[in-house]
């Protein structure tokens, strides 16, 4: 019964952190991420909108995402270390983006 | 060279534009022409650096070109369509052609590293060039809006195209 109640208390803290973890949208377009910079908590989910007419991606320098953004497509990458993390087109180096990752 | 290359494709192109705006204005048509060759060109040169380069940066860009110039040129094909306009032939898409293909011929004799440096700033001068007419001569002189937006949106993925030439340049030498 006590395993129960504590199974069952982890799982509805689970369920309320993920309602408190936030989308945070970053559209690509002409060859931009936008915003560029973002902030963050620990949980909170990443997602570019590719509104370009190629393709993208989102690769973080650190290599621990390397997302690709289709035309009209999107991408996600939930957000598990703080810390600030840089990224980048592999397909446009010149294109860039940063997070800051917070608890 | 690529100064040779880069001057005389920008004389060619100037000219033909300062001869458009004191004989004619481009025409929608000619401009699409124009915008498309010039992407069909790159692609035939990324073609043949991905048959020659060993160097796994000037491969990467290589793959890019191909890439983006392609969806570019396929959403060329579409607005045009959508437009019911038919791209017109030319004397800057003629020059840019000749121009590019002599350059693809001169490429096709080198290797390695030569080949490497040369394609890329190739790369720098071309992707040069047909941006500054885009900016000044083919977005100003499109009628169509839808196509003057089209161009614009290129003209960014393009000019992106051009720092990464000059990054991968300034790698290899």
């Amino acid at each position: 019964m006590k395993l129960f109640a504590a199974v069952w208390v982890m799982a509805s803290l689970a369920m309320v952190t993920q309602v408190l973890a936030r989308d945070i949208v970053i559209t690509v377009k002409d060859v931009t991420f936008s915003p560029a910079t973002v902030s963050a908590h620990v949980g909170d989910r990443l997602m570019w909108n590719n509104r370009d007419i190629v393709v993208h991606s989102a690769t973080a320098r650190n290599k621990a995402w390397d997302v690709v953004l289709p035309v009209n497509g999107s991408g996600k990458v939930v957000l598990k270390k703080t810390g600030h993390m840089d990224y980048y087109c592999k397909y446009h180096p010149t294109m860039t983006g940063s997070v800051d990752v917070s608890p | 060279m690529k100064y040779i290359m880069g001057f005389t494709v920008a004389s060619l192109i100037c000219s033909t534009a300062a001869f458009a705006a004191t004989e004619a204005k481009l025409t929608d048509p000619q401009i699409a022409h124009i915008a498309y060759t010039a992407g069909d060109l790159d692609i035939k040169a990324a073609k043949l650096a991905l048959k020659k380069t060993h160097n796994a940066d000037v491969k990467a860009f290589a793959e890019d070109m191909v890439k983006d110039h392609t969806a570019v040129n396929k959403q060329a094909l579409a607005l045009v369509k959508k437009l019911n306009v038919t791209p017109e032939d030319n004397a800057t898409s003629q020059s840019l052609v000749t121009q590019e293909d002599a350059e693809r011929a001169r490429l096709a004799k080198l290797k390695g590293a030569a080949f490497d440096k040369e394609y890329v700033a190739n790369e720098v001068a071309y992707h040069h060039t047909v941006n500054t007419t885009l900016e000044q001569t083919l977005i100003p002189s499109s009628s169509n809006p839808e196509l003057k937006d089209f161009l614009t949106t290129g003209l960014k993925i393009f000019k992106g195209h051009e720092e990464h030439a000059q990054q991968l340049d300034a790698e290899l030498k």
